[in-house]
């Protein structure tokens, strides 16, 4: 059983490595075909979980993970909690802005089974920012691939002077200051 | 709480298809009987028109518009307004009797939210329930929002809003042996459309609640969460499906059935309060 850890093995050069880990292995699948598609000065390869942990024979052969992106399908019940219980196996050092919630579905709202304040408060308590998109919609799935690669780069260290833990400052409520 | 019997009984037992309306401009309740006389003088023209509904038999619709006052659940809301279509075949004699052929109703149970916030001259009924032909719903749909200026919406029903009323109206007690509570599901990416259908006795269903609630009146999100999960647990063990990640499309107790598509069925009098409460609170957040 392997704990995914932020720091323990040395980066690749020029490269970053993402995980994908949701229930709906069909969207994950396009999201991450939109992502490689995009134009890019780096390597980036893209693993694919429908839950953690990842087995632990192939765990030396893996790179070392940059950011990890937890999906819901709004629809699916299932999904959330499906990323409940693999949240457990994520060091919590990951959480200082390597992890975003990716919440998918949102363009049927009458076919919504989770409440979204339910996700919102989810992604609260583990203090990682939320997206809220449709993936079946190719333009979407474009703008939302885009949104990840950048966010991939500054999790990464590729960005000089932005770090990943910029994305929490971002995400503290402007009401409650 | 409880209406007059007599009243509400054209509410039971039959499927009404839900939407939602914005609220009447200028809508005078003295009025009803030309409002009745302008329906029918449009029903008729339109028919002329060519935008025959039946055809073969020629048909005469006479109009009834009526106030129920009984239906209402606040000092704000405003009495239901029930509108008869009947039918009497211009062929047979002139003791037959008319025949109902669709019937429609506007009512607002505790839509407080809305109508504490509408200008004057605006009347608040969110909910309107339509039994008959389509053809029928769009021409009466299309006399008010003519003549009152408002607009109507199909009411869907998410699987989230499902799973509150199963909830809710398993938790309710019935004196008589009732039926099944049953609850539909579709599942999805297959080529094929596949339904699943759980049905659970109804005794079980409620003992089931009745340790989930806290409080008695009270519902939380948190409390459907945990019903909901021990049924999916429960079918998980015995069939290993998981029914989360299925769309629910349809619930059905011994208190009222649903769809999601928007169609309901109130089994129960005494609960017709309670089931038109909850379905104006689906109204008036659809329209806001």
């Amino acid at each position: 059983m392997s704990v995914l850890r932020p720091f323990d093995k040395l980066p690749m050069l020029n490269s970053c490595a993402l995980l994908l880990v949701g229930s709906d292995e069909a969207i994950q699948q396009k999201l991450a075909e939109a992502m490689l598609r995009e134009k890019r000065s780096f390597n980036i390869s893209i693993h694919l979980a429908t839950s953690l942990p990842l087995p632990s024979e192939r765990d030396h052969l893996r790179p070392r993970i940059d950011m990890v992106v937890f999906m819901i399908d709004i629809k699916s019940k299932y999904s959330l909690k499906n990323v409940e219980t693999s949240l457990a196996y994520v060091d919590a050092s990951f959480f200082l802005g390597k992890v975003c919630f990716l919440v998918t579905g949102v363009g049927r709202v009458n076919a919504c089974s989770i409440e979204t304040n339910a996700v919102c408060k989810l992604a609260e308590a583990y203090c990682s920012p939320v997206l809220f998109c449709e993936l079946e919609l190719e333009g979407i799935r474009a703008a939302t691939a885009q949104r990840l690669l950048r966010m991939l780069q500054i999790c990464a260290g590729h960005i000089p002077g932005v770090s990943a833990l910029s994305f929490v400052s971002l995400m503290r409520n402007s009401n409650v200051d | 709480e409880s209406a007059d019997p007599q009243q509400t009984a054209f509410a039971l037992r039959k499927a009404w298809t839900l939407y939602s309306v914005t609220p009447l401009h200028r809508f005078r309740r003295s009025r009803l009987s030309d409002y009745a006389r302008l329906l029918s003088a449009f029903i008729a023209a339109e028919k002329q028109k060519g935008l025959a509904v039946e055809v073969g038999v020629e048909l005469d619709i006479k109009v009834a518009l009526s106030s129920l006052a009984e239906l209402r659940g606040s000092e704000l809301d405003q009495a239901a307004l029930l509108v008869q279509l009947s039918s009497r075949s211009r062929a047979s004699s002139k003791n037959s009797e008319d025949k109902l052929v669709w019937s429609g109703w506007f009512c607002s149970m505790f839509g407080d939210e809305l109508s504490e916030n509408v200008p004057e001259n605006f009347t608040c009924l969110p909910l309107f329930l339509t039994h008959g032909a389509e053809s029928y719903t769009s021409l009466v749909g299309s006399w008010f929002q003519k003549t009152f200026d408002c607009c109507f919406r199909r009411l869907a029903i998410s699987p989230l809003n499902l799973s509150w009323m199963v909830a809710m109206w398993a938790g309710y007690k019935l004196e008589r042996a009732a039926s099944a509570v049953e609850l539909v599901f579709s599942m999805p990416c297959l080529s094929q459309p596949l339904d699943i259908s759980y049905a659970i006795h109804p005794e079980d269903a409620k003992a089931l609640w009745d340790t989930v609630q806290k409080t008695p009146g009270e519902i939380t999100q948190g409390e459907v969460d945990v019903f909901m999960d021990c049924l999916y647990a429960h079918f998980h063990r015995h069939f290993k499906i998981h029914l989360s990640a299925a769309k629910l499309v349809k619930v059905s107790t011994g208190i009222a059935s649903a769809h999601c598509d928007g169609i309901v069925k109130i089994l129960h009098s005494q609960y017709l309060p309670g089931v038109l409460m909850l379905l104006t609170e689906l109204a008036i957040s659809q329209i806001q």
